[in-house]
Formats: C-alpha cells, sequence, structure tokens
C-alpha cells in the first residue's frame, strides 16, 4: 500500500474525527482544522512531485489486486488537483476563522469542512466508478450540512433546490453505473477501458451508457441546460462555504467528465466531441449574459462560474493535446480566481456591512485602494488579461479551437471573455468608483480576511508569469489523458 | 425474468419522474425514494437474473463456472441503499425544517 495515495483521505477524516471528539467549535478547534489542512496541502505537493517525477501511481488500500479490489490512482491530474484542493482547504479555512463568514459554530463547521475536502480529494484519486460515485456521496452529504446549517428562509430555500438536484443527479449516475456493469461487467475504470477497447461492441451501445455519466456528471458541472440550481443556490450560506463550494464542487463534475470521456468512452470520438462543443458553446453564453443580468456580487460570480465551466468543457470537447491541457489549466486556474474573487466579494461586503447588492456599496476605491488593487487582479485574470493566468489558459483553448479549425467556439470563446469584463466592471464602477453611501465608516480589513485573498492573488499572476514550465506539465498531462495505456499498466499492470 | 423486471424498473422510473414534477416538497421526496428504488432494481436486474444458483465455487476448481449469480450488484445496491437511506432521511429532515421556517411546503416557495 502506496500512504502517498492514502493520506489525502485519511488526513481530512482524522481530524474531523478529532474534531467531533474534542469540540467543534472554539479556538482549540480552530487550531487542530488549521494543523489538519496544512497536512493535507503538504500531502497533496508531495503526492504531486512524485506522480510528476515518476509517473503514474496506483494503489490498492484492501490489499486486493487491481480489477478486483478498490484502486486509488493519481495520474497528473489528480495529483494536482488534490494538491489544489489542499491549498483551497488552507486559504478557505483561514478566511472562515473570522466568525462572521462562517455562520453560525454550532453546525461543526471546522469539522464538515474537512469531510467535505475529503470527499473531494476521494473523487480525484478514485479508479473504480463505483468508488467514485461513495466520494460524491460523501462530498455531498458533507456539503447538504453545510447549506443548511443556517437557519435563514434564504438557505432553506438554497438547500432544497441544492439537495433535489443533487439526487437526481446521483440516481442517474447509478443508473448508469449498473448499465455499464451490466455491459462490461466490471467498475474498475481501467479494465473497463481495456474491456471495451477489446470488444467489436457497437460504439453506440457504449455512447448510450455515456450520455447517462454526462447527464449525471452534467449536473455537479453546472453545464447548459442543466445549471440552473447553481445561481439559486451558491448565494445564500456564509461566505466561506460558498467560497469552497465554488472552487471545487463543480470542478469535480468537470474532473469526472474529463476522466470518463477520455478513458471509458472514447469509442465514438466524433459525436461525442460535437455533442459536448455545443454544450460548451451555450454553457459559455448562457453564462455570461446570466451575470450581466445580475446585481448581486455572489450571483454574478455564480454566472462566472457557469461560464468559465462551458471554456474547461470546450477544452474537452476538442479532444487534441492542447485542448485537454487547456482545460486542465484552465480548471486550476479557475479554481484559484473564482475563489479568489469569492473571498475578496466577502471582504468588500464586510466593508459595505453586509451588504452584497451592487447598489448598496461603493466608495471603495476612495477609502480601500489596496482592496481595489485586490479586485482587479482576480477580475482581470477572469476576463483574461495578460499576464495573467486567465489570459495564458484562454490563450491556449483558443488556439486550440483554431488549430482543430471549430471557427465558432473559438469566436464565442473571445466573445464571453468580453461579456465577462462587463460585469467585472459592473462590480468595479458600483462598489469601488461610486460614491461611498452616506452611512459608510471605513475600518480595517481583518488580516485573516486579506491574507487569503493575496496569496491568491500573487499565485495568479505566477502562474502568468510561469506559464512555460506549467503548460509543459500540461502537455504530459494531456498525452497521459489522451493515451489512456500508461494509465491502464499503472492500475492493471502494476500488482 | 428480465422483461418483467425491466417493465417494472420502467414503471417505476416513471412513477419517479412523475412524482418530482409535483408541486407538494412530500411528493418530491417519494420522488426521490422511489427514483433510488428503481435505479437500485435495475442494478439488481440488469446484469441478469439467476435463480437457484448461489455462487459457491465446486469442490477442485479455481474459480466459478459460468451460470451462477453475479454477487457484485447485490453488494453495490447494499452501498447503495444505505446512501440512499441516509440522503433521504437528511432530505425529511430539511423538509422538516423548512416546514418550520416557511410554514408552507409548497413549490411556490422556492421563489425568492
Amino acid at each position: 500500500m502506496n500512504p502517498h495515495l492514502v493520506l489525502p483521505l485519511i488526513i481530512p477524516l482524522a481530524t474531523a474525527m478529532i474534531l467531533f471528539v474534542t469540540g467543534r467549535r472554539g479556538n482549540r478547534a480552530a487550531v487542530i482544522g488549521l494543523i489538519g489542512f496544512a497536512g493535507l496541502f503538504g500531502a497533496g505537493v508531495s503526492l504531486l512531485i512524485r506522480v510528476a517525477s515518476s509517473g503514474i501511481m496506483a494503489t490498492g488500500p484492501g490489499n486486493w489486486s487491481a480489477p478486483y479490489g478498490i484502486t486509488l490512482v493519481a495520474d497528473n491530474l489528480s495529483a494536482l488537483m488534490v494538491a489544489i484542493t489542499g491549498l483551497m482547504g488552507l486559504m478557505v479555512f483561514i478566511y472562515s476563522l473570522y466568525g462572521e463568514m462562517r455562520g453560525n459554530d454550532d453546525g461543526g463547521f471546522y469539522a464538515l469542512f474537512h469531510v467535505l475536502l475529503m470527499g473531494v480529494c476521494g473523487a480525484f484519486l478514485a479508479g473504480d466508478i463505483f468508488n467514485l460515485y461513495v466520494w460524491f456521496e460523501v462530498m455531498l452529504i458533507a456539503s447538504f450540512v453545510l447549506l443548511a446549517r443556517g437557519r435563514s428562509r434564504l438557505e432553506m430555500i438554497a438547500s432544497v433546490k441544492y439537495v433535489v438536484m443533487n439526487l437526481v443527479s446521483s440516481g442517474i449516475f447509478l443508473i448508469g453505473i449498473g448499465l455499464l456493469y451490466a455491459k462490461v461487467g466490471s467498475l474498475n475504470m481501467a479494465d473497463i477501458a481495456v474491456k471495451l477497447s477489446e470488444s467489436e461492441a457497437d460504439a453506440r451501445l457504449v455512447l448510450s451508457t455515456g450520455m447517462l455519466f454526462l447527464v449525471a456528471f452534467g449536473i455537479k458541472a453546472a453545464v447548459f441546460p442543466l445549471y440552473f440550481w447553481l445561481p439559486s443556490s451558491y448565494h445564500a450560506p456564509p461566505l466561506a462555504v460558498s467560497a469552497i463550494f465554488s472552487a471545487l464542487l463543480t470542478k469535480v463534475g468537470v474532473y469526472s467528465l474529463i476522466r470518463t470521456f477520455t478513458l471509458i468512452f472514447n469509442q465514438d470520438q466524433a459525436f461525442s466531441s460535437r455533442l459536448l462543443l455545443v454544450i460548451a458553446g451555450l454553457t459559455m453564453v448562457m453564462g455570461g449574459l446570466g451575470a450581466i443580468a445580475q446585481t448581486d456580487i455572489r450571483r454574478i460570480l455564480s454566472f462566472h462560474i457557469i461560464s468559465q465551466i462551458g471554456y474547461m468543457i470546450m477544452g474537452l470537447a476538442l479532444m487534441t493535446p492542447l485542448g485537454i491541457a487547456g482545460a486542465m489549466l484552465h480548471m486550476v486556474h479557475n479554481i484559484i480566481v473564482k475563489t479568489n474573487l469569492f473571498l475578496i466579494s466577502g471582504i468588500i461586503a464586510h466593508h459595505g456591512r453586509g451588504a452584497y447588492r451592487i447598489e448598496q456599496l461603493g466608495g471603495l476605491y476612495r477609502h480601500k485602494p489596496l482592496l481595489a488593487l485586490l479586485f482587479l487582479v482576480p477580475a482581470f485574470s477572469l476576463a483574461g488579461f495578460p499576464p495573467l493566468s486567465g489570459f495564458f489558459t484562454k490563450y491556449l483553448l483558443i488556439q486550440a479551437g483554431l488549430e482543430t479549425r471549430s471557427w465558432l467556439i473559438s469566436g464565442i470563446a473571445l466573445a464571453v471573455a468580453m461579456l465577462t469584463l462587463v460585469s467585472m466592471t459592473k462590480i468595479w464602477n458600483h462598489a469601488f468608483w461610486k460614491r461611498a453611501p452616506e452611512t459608510f465608516e471605513p475600518m480595517k480589513t481583518p488580516v485573516r480576511l486579506w491574507l487569503p485573498a493575496a496569496t491568491l492573488a500573487s499565485l495568479s499572476v505566477s502562474i502568468g508569469l510561469a506559464a512555460e514550465p506549467i503548460f509543459e506539465f500540461g502537455r504530459q498531462t494531456a498525452g497521459q489523458l489522451l493515451e489512456p495505456e500508461g494509465y491502464i499498466e499503472a492500475v492493471l499492470g502494476g500488482r | 425474468m428480465e422483461p418483467f423486471w425491466a417493465v417494472i424498473v420502467g414503471v417505476l422510473f416513471a412513477a419517479a419522474v412523475y412524482m418530482l414534477l409535483r408541486r407538494h416538497l412530500a411528493k418530491l421526496a417519494i420522488g426521490l425514494i422511489l427514483l433510488s428504488n428503481a435505479a437500485n432494481l435495475l442494478i439488481l436486474s440488469a446484469p441478469g437474473l439467476v435463480r437457484g444458483r448461489p455462487d459457491f465455487v465446486p469442490e477442485g476448481a479455481q474459480v466459478l463456472g459460468p451460470g451462477h449469480a453475479d454477487p457484485l450488484p447485490q453488494a453495490l445496491i447494499l452501498t447503495a441503499i444505505v446512501i440512499g437511506f441516509g440522503v433521504l432521511a437528511f432530505f425529511l429532515a430539511l423538509m422538516r425544517r423548512v416546514f418550520l421556517e416557511v410554514s408552507d411546503l409548497d413549490v411556490e416557495m422556492l421563489k425568492e
């Protein structure tokens, strides 16, 4: 058993259990939680370094050999996602130490936060399709409780929508697993890939099951036309919860789409690629247009999650090395930048006495110039300005689109970047440039709030500046995903 | 056997979708219950149903011969039932809290 693959699951589990036993709130709980996330981030980074240097790793926690027992696998994509999950956990956790941002304490916020991240890491590392379902459920139940912890009417309504949509999605996922098992007779993803590539079966038979997975993961990833639950639930909970949801939960859906459509459902690529391109284009446009119509900062950002998911699906749909690399790097960029914008929106609301509606805000450029600068970095990065991370990943995606002569989707991607800029300008005009409301009183921003935001902003800048080595890593990852022989051998051959 | 179960599963899915589209939250919960039960039955029947042939490896043989019941779908369903049960329990608790907060269970109240 390889400890590097198991640690990202053990650490949050152990921390959550310690927190449940020793008391779920107060300073001691905060310190234990912080240590847990530092450990998770460390484990993620060490996993990433190992995978990058020595290739794909796989292990069977029950000491059952690969197609029979549960397998944990880390290739470049999984390891990178685990590392970034640890980082986001740490950053949002520091942010949540400021009480206003995590809501009331009696729901066991710290412990649930760790359970949520365990589910996310498990989903990234699962090498077995049913195990992926189980990790999804771990993640979901933690997110349900985090969302429904507050007792306000808004949170209750948001929870109902979120819970129902996700339960339907889980049901569809389960149906897909059942049918896939009926066809192939295996649950191990590498084994399924081998069996399907050896079989002479009609590709459409396999893809019909693939479509069930597309719908199930599409609901989680909030793609068109299944995105409507996201903007009506992400603005309700306390900000730290919105931030970690927007960072990771939809991306688990995108990750699962990338994994299944490169490894398992790669028989009729022309068909799935065309379908995914249509979905990607519509997702971008609807997200971008939706954001313009909103006036609550958190809702604007929620719609941007959707339009950015469109870019990731576009990269997957193109199925070229450049496209996949772009999709993966855009996912990483987006996790960092979107979380950062959510954290900053919390700081803006902190100065605006809890107001998230842009009409009620104002004057922050005059009174808080550094906060304005801090907002500009992720806002420009999201819109795709050089030299920030968003420019570089969007450039890769559009370049990939032009290379495959997909003119329409490339044009849409460029146009939606403009839409993004428009709604970022809207936040800027209202919250920063407008005159301050009369009740405005300047106050200091607590370190716990600006430190994670500033760290993430500097990370976005450094990704943009260190584009070359990161692109190299992305190309290597795309190679692993598009030619899954290495993945299959690591799982089935390395017993 | 399979055609019979296929019809049953199909009817269950139809009923689940119908209930999910109703206006009352309790009916929605029933829809979710039917959906998870239909999915479980589908997992049981899709890989093929075998009656009266438990999967014992015969003496002297290393592996199971063909034509035996497959135990794996049953293990999957067991997991799925437990998860579905837990999640539905959560949904019912949520429903209660919504009722206490909003004092209405019609989906109209989901409008803001």
